[in-house]
């Protein structure tokens, strides 16, 4: 008796639990946040120095997450003077390639401007936009473009 | 819905369409109803030499015209073994009754004679069998090896005289030719006959090379490479090999296209995470900024009289068509549907202008009037884009891509072609996965 009680409890919070989940997903793409927050494809310029940061769909304000990363890099190039990077701004294959070329840019713009307004020289980033040219996931699904969506951080020297 | 669309539009056409024949092709229909075209063997001259008879173009310049036709979804080629008469007595004078026996409503009959050394006389007739008369006759004079153009211009003087428009056969197509996997695609300039053969590399795949875009005169060619990795636009005489940078841009130039005189690209430069439109006089080099606005403004084509731009911004926050003055003024937004709209191409005709529409996660390829009213979409897809119109306005040429699997196989870019009316898909065969394609004028024209 107790445990089929006790049973049906489980199963009701697994449900209130599962629908919750979903809300909160709806929520996050309603607000248009649908950049990637894991850690697949991700390179390091340094111990704890990650390479790139993504991008929500047709966006390329920087998330929270991509500031907080773009900091450890401008802390990195300032520590290492003689280093020069390339900005390399990337789109998902779900756009028109001409317009790609152009958000490309404007996402490499912006991580480009906040490594500047964190304290790295401007001469020391070029910056450019491969639009949806070089994928680093090639698969047609929701994972592949929000790792597609992204601005790369290249060593030049 | 959407054939109700398309229903009032060809009623509408139908009306102001001159009809020049007593047989004559609907060409606002498609291939609902095709017209039934018997296209005979031509004649072949007997005092030809052994040399010119074994290459039996009397056979392939006839079966050319037939494809072509047949291609455009308006004619109906009947089976050449349910044909009667002779070439020569076909040719010469044909007994009409027989072609009305096998439902023919028209007859297209050549000769192929010496015009003199080296040189071939090639002359095709066309008869409306309905009512028994020749409906026009023309000769070209031509070398042998050039026998292809010759059977497209025949096919472009049969639809011109049978639907009253201008045809679009003696054309080419320029695309981009790609090879090897996604995440590292080799990319290289091809340009190929309207109907696909005779396909030419122009660049070798070291660097990327996108959007390859025919001069008026089909004698240049615009186009985008990475070329030491500076994104730039570049111009290329494809008659000499030549080719040279456009412009000296501190960054990144992009989506260029001919102005309809031919003297200036039209294309965006990138600065700052900020796109604007520019146009360059070829010859002057002078360089005028035709946009400003702190928002993406890309994909410039400009209308046929040279007098208005269209282009692609995201100025309202998502992906939309404008139109402006060639000058840059008079800036107004057209396209207010729901979803993303890219990459509009003004048609020849100046009336309509093709896009790229993101909706709901599928890409169509649609048409709208300058205005931005009248809005049909003529394809839906995985993932389509880039219209480039035929010479005369009737099709379009695009590329779609299938998807992918997970492990990045599977997916594919092709091109494809499409009646302006919507029906009459065809994919348009290429060696390799082709994008990007480009649709030149006629070459006979000019």
């Amino acid at each position: 008796m107790l445990t089929n009680k006790l049973n049906k409890v489980v199963l009701i919070l697994v449900t209130t639990l599962f629908l919750g989940a979903c809300a909160t997903q709806q929520a996050a793409n309603t607000n248009g946040d649908d950049s990637y927050k894991g850690t697949e494809t991700v390179k390091f310029l340094a111990d704890g120095v990650p390479d790139r940061v993504f991008f929500a769909t047709n966006k390329s304000e920087l998330t929270t997450a991509s500031q907080a990363t773009l900091a450890k890099q401008a802390t990195y190039l300032k520590a290492n003077v003689a280093l020069n990077v390339v900005l390399e701004g990337h789109a998902d294959e779900r756009g028109t390639r001409e317009y790609n070329l152009a958000l490309g840019e404007r996402r490499a713009m912006a991580a480009k401007n906040y490594l500047i307004s964190n304290g790295v020289a401007a001469n020391r980033i070029k910056i450019i936009s491969y639009g949806k040219e070089k994928p680093v996931n090639p698969a047609s699904n929701v994972l592949a473009w929000s790792q597609n969506r992204r601005a790369v951080t290249v060593k030049t020297n | 819905m959407k054939y109700k669309i398309i229903k009032i539009f060809v009623l509408f056409l139908f009306i102001t369409t001159k009809s020049y024949a007593v047989v004559s092709v609907d060409i606002t229909r498609g291939n609902l109803d095709p017209l039934p075209t018997a296209i005979s063997d031509f004649y072949l001259d007997s005092k030809l030499g052994e040399n010119i008879k074994k290459l039996e173009l009397e056979k392939k310049i006839p079966e050319m015209i037939k494809n072509n036709l047949s291609r455009s979804g308006l004619f109906f080629s009947l089976e050449k073994k349910s044909f009667i008469q002779k070439p020569e007595v076909a040719h010469n004078k044909p007994r009409f009754e027989d072609w009305a026996f096998i439902k023919a409503q028209v007859l297209v009959t050549g000769k192929i004679s010496l015009e003199k050394e080296g040189k071939l006389r090639v002359e095709f007739k066309l008869w409306d069998v309905v009512s028994a008369t020749e409906l026009s006759a023309l000769a070209f004079y031509t070398t042998p090896d050039n026998w292809r153009r010759v059977s497209h211009m025949i096919s472009d003087k049969v639809y011109e005289r049978l639907t009253g428009e201008k045809g679009y056969f003696d054309s080419r197509i320029i695309y981009v030719s790609e090879t090897g996997p996604k995440v590292d695609k080799k990319k290289r300039l091809a340009v190929m006959d309207q109907d696909g053969y005779g396909v030419k590399y122009l660049t070798l795949g070291n660097e990327l090379v996108l959007t390859p875009r025919f001069s008026p005169t089909n004698q240049y060619v615009t186009y985008m490479s990475y070329f030491k990795n500076m994104p730039r636009v570049y111009l290329l005489n494809i008659e000499k090999g030549t080719q040279e940078l456009v412009g000296d841009f501190p960054g990144m130039t992009f989506a260029p296209r001919f102005s309809p005189d031919g003297k200036k690209i039209i294309m965006s430069f990138a600065q700052e995470g900020n796109s604007e439109i520019y146009s360059m006089d070829i010859k002057t080099r002078v360089v005028e900024k035709l946009t400003d606005h702190p928002s993406i403004d890309t994909s410039p084509s400009y209308s046929p009289d040279g007098s208005y731009i269209c282009f692609n911004s995201d100025r309202s926050g998502f992906q939309q068509i404008y139109t402006m003055k060639s000058d840059g003024t008079n800036v107004k937004r057209i396209s207010f549907g729901e979803g993303l709209y890219g990459t509009p191409v003004w048609s020849p005709r100046g009336d309509l202008i093709a896009f790229t529409k993101l909706y709901r996660n599928k890409f169509y390829i649609g048409v709208m009037r300058a205005d931005g009213s009248g809005e049909r979409l003529l394809t839906e897809n995985f993932y389509q884009e880039a219209p480039s119109w035929a010479p005369n306005g009737r099709v379009l040429i695009f590329y779609r891509e299938t998807a992918s699997d997970k492990d990045g196989k599977g997916g594919g870019a092709k091109l494809w072609s499409i009646d302006l009316t919507g029906y009459n898909e065809r994919l348009v065969n290429t060696p390799t996965d082709a994008s990007d394609p480009s649709w030149s004028g006629l070459l006979s024209s000019k």
